[in-house]
């Protein structure tokens, strides 16, 4: 195969996103999760500025830049003090052990590749072969928030998962609008804000962030 | 104009409540802003009798029969749970459950919950739309954790998870919609627009809308609250404050059903098949179905009433889905007096709590001794919501019923049984809260009791007489929807 170099560095990043993805369901210590959530969006970003140099659509340099204030400095550095703030020690507690949840990753994988192959035949962007990556990396996010105990696991699995769905938005489409991405960058932080208060609210009440303490609404 | 004052007043309203929304004269602004949006709103609602469809500001919005008659009643829901909230919350302040702060929280937030509604209903951009309902989301997630208990917590916790997982689903959607979109209309703007969208749907991709379809109505339908993806629902109904049970369950559920079908009508011209009718007629029948069921096993009022929500909700997805002018017609009558009928109880259930102290059932005894206007409220609201003859929900599930006998009959015994079983549960469990000795005790501001009469007359009206405006934007609304 003989590809353009920018196309070859859109599928790197693609396939480090990939990896980022699955060192995340794998990662046991909170603070390296929010390090490896980071380098996703300095992946996203520079894959986004990358595919703006490439195809000339100047509003994608904005979002490239939209990305890097929001996903690897803004975000990242609120949960870093959160977790400070809250003086949270204690690793990542699982659902299903480690490897197993790595072998579901790897099946749901294969089944993203398969969801995007109609689709990806249609679009015409030079980007077009990682629309399966980025299925993938918004299921494993899922995957992700299912898995874990602890409220801040499951909201950087939130949050990883958005930045998935943007993977997606470039590589099918060349990205959203301004207006739209402007606003929904502007909910994902105010989402974060929020997620902020209901640590410190839900700290108060249980004493603990586990998840557990939230499963008492049940049907009788 | 005035969709700029149908969406300025709800936005100003919000910041002026954020600063001043503790004051003692709070609880009257909050009526005040939401009297002005109604206003509005019915003026707008008049330009569109007039005018017909119409977009405005660089196509920016765009109204039209569908929408229109969903804003005037989200802004006149709206309005008049704020006048049920007046006494209300106050009562929730002097019985020391609730603080000056959470006070001014709950009036600015509740500004900022009908501005993004009404957003999501006017704007004629997908994506945005998107926006609006994650705002939503966040507007009301604080609230419903307002009273701070290990519950109410755990509720919202619940909402905000659930719903945010279901509204990315959504966000997926819409982007493989602007992906289909774009090789027709070319990038930029126009290839999110609903009028430009509508314009080309029969060039758009099949698969692709498809696909989009399944993430939509997964999206929006966890909002709906649709079986399987309804867990949420009742904790958010049970432990947030009562006003916003009302506006969640007769608005919110109501936006996030029209953003589906919206989608439906699209994807429908791109398909030529009957896919997305079919998807959201089996969620819509399992809902009612499940729902159903649940109903008679709750203990807590607001949870028996939620899950009627997902009941109705179900019902009302089910005959959309069955398309078609009748059908259609009826979903949309189903949804106003859902909304007008749903309200109204939520506004009697929550005096009837605070009078008892306790939102659990077989506490509430005997409210038409003690404060008969409560008690006929709940017994009238019960009647009506079960669909008794002569109120409104009467005449659109008999529509939606006669519609499915002749179009589907094999989903007819599942709706009857399924109404059957609604009605022996709730009618039992009224009839034991209304009648019988009592608990209840006087209340330091007494209860505004107006709205729920209004919203039951209202009702009752649209049960026996349509009025000739409204029946006309019903069947336009129903023919641009196809």
């Amino acid at each position: 195969m003989n590809l353009p170099l920018s196309a070859q560095l859109i599928n790197l990043m693609a396939a480090l996103l990939l990896l980022i993805a699955f060192a995340m369901l794998s990662q046991r210590r909170i603070l390296s999760l929010i390090y490896l959530f980071a380098w996703q969006g300095a992946v996203l970003s520079a894959n986004t500025l990358i595919v703006a140099w490439t195809t000339g659509q100047t509003h994608l340099y904005y979002s490239a830049l939209i990305t890097l204030a929001l996903k690897v400095i803004a975000l990242p550095w609120l949960l870093h003090r959160l977790i400070i703030r809250l003086n949270i020690k204690w690793d990542v507690e699982t659902l299903i052990n480690i490897p197993i949840t790595m072998l579901i990753g790897i099946a749901l994988v294969i089944f993203s590749f398969n969801l995007a192959l109609p689709i990806s035949q249609w679009a015409e962007t030079i980007t077009r072969g990682t629309l399966g990556i980025a299925i993938a990396s918004v299921l494993l996010s899922f995957l992700m928030m299912i898995t874990r105990r602890k409220a801040v696991p499951q909201v950087i699995g939130f949050l990883a998962m958005e930045n998935g769905l943007f993977f997606a938005a470039t590589s099918t489409t060349y990205g959203m609008p301004m207006v739209v991405e402007l606003g929904i960058a502007l909910d994902v932080l105010v989402g974060t804000f929020i997620f902020g208060i209901f640590f410190f609210q839900i700290r108060e009440t249980f004493d603990s962030l586990d998840i557990r303490n939230l499963e008492k609404l049940k049907e009788d | 104009m005035e969709i700029l004052l149908v969406l300025a007043f709800p936005l100003a309203g919000g910041v002026t409540l954020a600063l001043v929304g503790h004051r003692r004269y709070a609880a009257e602004l909050n009526s005040l802003f939401s009297l002005l949006t109604f206003i509005a709103a019915t003026r707008l609602a008049m330009d569109v009798v007039d005018r017909g469809s119409f977009v405005a500001l660089d196509e920016f919005f765009f109204v039209d029969p569908f929408n229109v008659f969903l804003v005037a009643l989200t802004a006149f829901v709206s309005f008049t749970t704020t006048l049920f909230s007046r006494p209300y919350m106050r009562n929730e302040q002097a019985s020391g459950k609730l603080s000056a702060n959470m006070i001014r929280l709950y009036h600015s937030m509740f500004q900022v919950f009908g501005f993004t509604m009404l957003l999501a209903l006017l704007t004629n951009n997908i994506g945005i739309m998107w926006v609006a309902m994650e705002a939503a989301t966040l507007a009301t997630v604080l609230l419903v954790s307002l009273y701070r208990t290990p519950a109410s917590l755990e509720a919202a916790w619940k909402y905000f998870i659930l719903c945010g997982v279901g509204i990315a689903q959504a966000l997926f959607g819409t982007i493989l919609v602007y992906f289909a979109a774009e090789r027709v209309l070319g990038s930029g703007g126009t290839a999110l627009l609903w009028t430009h969208l509508y314009g080309v749907k029969n060039q758009l991709e099949p698969t692709v809308l498809g696909l989009a379809f399944v993430f939509l109505l997964v999206g929006y339908g966890t909002k709906v609250g649709l079986v399987p993806l309804h867990n949420w629902l009742p904790d958010a109904h049970a432990e947030g404050p009562t006003p916003i049970s009302a506006v969640l369950s007769g608005l919110l559920l109501n936006v996030a059903l029209y953003a589906v079908v919206r989608s439906k009508a699209l994807v429908d011209g791109a398909l030529g098949t009957p896919l997305a009718g079919n998807l959201m007629m089996g969620f819509g029948l399992l809902s009612v179905v499940v729902a159903a069921f649940f109903l008679s096993r709750q203990k807590d009022v607001k949870r028996l009433f939620a899950y009627s929500s997902i009941e109705h909700m179900g019902l009302t997805t089910f005959a959309f889905g069955m398309g078609g002018p009748v059908a259609t017609f009826a979903a949309m009558l189903h949804m106003t007096v859902h909304s007008l009928t749903k309200s109204a109880i939520f506004f009697t259930v929550g005096h009837a709590a605070q009078k008892t102290g306790t939102q659990v059932i077989a506490d509430i005894r005997g409210l038409i001794i003690t404060n008969p206007t409560i008690g006929w409220g709940l017994l009238l609201g019960s009647l009506a919501i079960l669909g008794m003859p002569p109120f409104g929900v009467f005449a659109s599930e008999f529509l939606i019923l006669t519609t499915a006998m002749r179009d589907h009959p094999w989903a007819t015994p599942f709706l009857l049984i399924a109404l059957g079983v609604a009605f022996a549960a709730i009618f039992g469990k009224a009839q034991g809260m209304v009648f019988g000795d009592t608990t209840a005790q006087r209340l330091p501001h007494s209860p505004a009791l107006i709205p729920v009469f209004v919203h039951l007359a209202l009702v009752l009206m649209l049960g026996l007489y349509i009025p000739p405006y409204l029946a006309a934007w019903y069947r336009q609304a129903a023919q641009l929807l196809g």
